[in-house]
């Protein structure tokens, strides 16, 4: 939401500063160690909640620059999920890799399946590419169930500890520590991924598909990219997921959950690497709620009464937001933020 | 040499629950350019309101059918009138996470009312029985069938004769020159919701009274798009014609190569596989119209 008033750029590398002022350096410096210091004082369900996001936030970045900057929309994000974790478990468990090898293993095996499922999105568009990607989901999922040798099929496959090194990443603490690193690290490179040439390419390509090809953008190779990329995010967030559950199964991976990360992209707002973050927040604090909520419900009412809640809920925010905030909860909080710059005087002081 | 017919006359039934969903989809697309993700919630809503007016209302065949026909109307109006109408030019995306989250929202109200439980109410639809030689038709594919022409043949009559009919296809075609010659959109999207949902909620008591109301009558609706695909977006009679090929097609492959894949259900991601394979090669599908981009 352009500049704040009284900076000027003097030199490119001001220009490009993603954090231009010492208050940005010290807020930023300030979230992180806020973030890191949360074990201290949280319980354990605290952290767990955290955790969660913090997967489903590595997962939504990647989607974002898939579906927020590049235009082609994916309905099998959990799908691509799923072949990163299945790859790390299956690497870990089976062959006895040390986890963080598998790790980048399960990320690379994702992205190669969001390149062959991301092929017909050089020939189609818009809802026919949702059909593709949904059928995608359904596909890898098959497949993993028909490879019940390697996989374990519906039973399932017992992950082993993860461990770096000498460290055993046994308790919820340490594992919380290792996601935190991934969401700072995905947010980081995602951030400057929409920066780079291709990141201009992806914005032209989901503004005007021809303008973009008749500008010399090539469609084949940069779709695809967004593909490669937006997968390989899924799979390092699969594969954080299976090792901390440290049991693979299918029911980690519905379609369900690949809807959701879209909505959560649509509640935070597309195309911003913050709306990413602000929309898995806001889900899945909407999550815990019916979670808390349920049960009361179910008590007062009616036993279907929590499963309802969960889906009415989860369908009417996304409606709501449609309808009411369609730029999601990150236009929204820019807004306020110019509005309180400008507030209770139209010029701000420089530090 | 029994085995293939047996198969091929289930698929026969299969496809046609396919198609009678995915007319229902066809006709929102063509004429407001809505994908309708949505459309086999539909079904499951009819489903369950068949039950609730033949067994606790009790209410006779035809009052039953009218009855939910009524509801059908009422909540086509509303869906159309309160969310899509907000959605008027916008993107692709938006419109269908609108319908998905339409159709986690009428999956809720489904858990709600009904409880999520199975609803049988057998023998309350009229059956027929035929066998042509050692092979039984079961009751559900001729009644399917029955509904499906019937439906197709007024639809057929409506957009190709009727002035509402005309209006929703050029509304379709292009909203910006349709409005200058005077057609009111807003009514043409209001009609076209109104028939899809009519059409679901039809399609849904049908197959309530075969085989029972209960949640997974609404994951039809998920394979039927492979259908809708098939028969090209845009096309009705693609849609029963594309509905009964790959319901056979579902049938005989599972049927053959399930017992050579150790996990099993092919059925269920058969469609999905043809859906791929379309997409790739033909994207407009056996009977739609291709899409040319001019700059």
């Amino acid at each position: 939401m352009g500049l704040r008033t009284g900076t000027f750029h003097e030199n490119y590398a001001q220009e490009m500063a993603i954090l231009s002022s010492r208050r940005q350096w010290g807020n930023v410096a300030a979230l992180l160690v806020f973030i890191f210091a949360c074990p201290l004082f949280l319980s354990d369900r605290m952290l767990t909640i955290l955790t969660t996001m913090g997967i489903a936030v590595v997962s939504v970045h990647g989607l974002n620059i898939l579906t927020g900057y590049c235009g082609q929309i994916s309905i099998g994000h959990s799908g691509f999920m799923a072949v990163g974790g299945y790859t790390s478990a299956i690497l870990c468990a089976k062959l006895g890799w040390p986890f963080w090898i598998a790790l980048p293993c399960g990320a690379l095996a994702a992205g190669i399946a969001g390149l062959l499922f991301g092929l017909p999105s050089l020939k189609i568009k818009g809802f026919y590419l949702i059909m593709a990607t949904i059928a995608a989901q359904f596909i890898i999922i098959w497949i993993i169930i028909q490879l019940r040798g390697i996989t374990g099929g519906t039973d399932g496959l017992l992950v082993p500890k993860p461990t770096i090194g000498p460290i055993a990443l046994s308790s919820k603490t340490s594992y919380y520590y290792l996601v935190m690193f991934f969401v700072v690290l995905a947010t980081i490179t995602a951030h400057n991924i929409v920066r780079t040439r291709a990141g201009r390419a992806f914005i032209a390509i989901r503004d005007n598909e021809l303008a973009a090809e008749v500008m010399g953008v090539s469609l084949w190779s940069y779709k695809l990219q967004a593909f490669f990329i937006g997968c390989i995010y899924a799979g390092v967030a699969g594969s954080l997921l299976l090792h901390y559950v440290r049991f693979a199964s299918i029911e980690q991976f519905p379609f369900w959950d690949s809807v959701w990360y879209l909505g959560m992209l649509i509640v935070g707002g597309m195309g911003s690497t913050a709306g990413a973050i602000f929309g898995v927040i806001a889900l899945k604090l909407l999550d815990e709620l019916v979670t808390v909520a349920g049960p009361i419900l179910a008590a007062a009412v009616a036993p279907q009464a929590a499963a309802s809640l969960a889906l009415i809920s989860h369908g009417m925010i996304i409606i709501i937001f449609l309808i009411f905030e369609p730029r999601g909860l990150h236009h929204r909080w820019e807004m306020i933020k110019a509005y309180f710059r400008l507030w209770p005087f139209s010029h701000q002081e420089i530090e | 040499m029994t085995f293939l017919l047996q198969l091929i006359v289930t698929g026969f039934a299969q496809g046609m629950v396919y198609a009678l969903i995915a007319i229902g989809f066809v006709i929102i697309l063509k004429c407001s350019d809505v994908f309708n993700i949505a459309q086999g919630h539909f079904v499951l809503i009819g489903g369950y309101l068949g039950w609730t007016f033949l067994v606790p209302l009790g209410l006779p065949i035809w009052g039953a059918l009218l009855a939910a026909i009524a509801v059908a109307i009422v909540m086509g109006l509303l869906i159309e009138r309160l969310m899509l109408r907000p959605l008027v030019g916008q993107p692709v995306l938006a419109v269908v996470m609108m319908t998905i989250a339409l159709s986690t929202v009428l999956g809720g109200l489904a858990t709600l009312l009904w409880g999520a439980e199975y609803k049988a109410y057998h023998g309350l639809l009229p059956t027929i029985i035929m066998k042509v030689g050692t092979i039984s038709i079961p009751s559900e594919s001729l009644i399917g069938l029955i509904v499906s022409i019937i439906c197709v043949a007024i639809l057929m009559f409506l957009f190709r004769y009727t002035k509402i009919g005309l209006a929703m296809r050029a509304t379709a075609e292009d909203l910006q020159v349709v409005q200058s010659v005077g057609i009111k959109a807003t009514t043409v999207y209001a009609v076209s919701w109104i028939i899809a949902s009519v059409v679901g909620v039809i399609g849904g008591i049908l197959l309530g009274g075969v085989s029972g109301a209960n949640m997974d009558l609404a994951l039809i609706g998920l394979k039927a798009f492979a259908v809708v695909l098939l028969g090209g977006v845009n096309s009705i009679g693609g849609a029963i014609v594309a509905g009964i090929i790959l319901g056979m097609l579902e049938n005989v492959a599972a049927g053959y190569l399930d017992p050579l894949l150790p996990g099993g259900g092919l059925a269920q991601v058969f469609p999905f596989f043809v859906m791929i394979i379309v997409l790739v090669f033909r994207p407009h599908g056996l009977f739609g119209l291709a899409h040319i981009e001019r700059v």
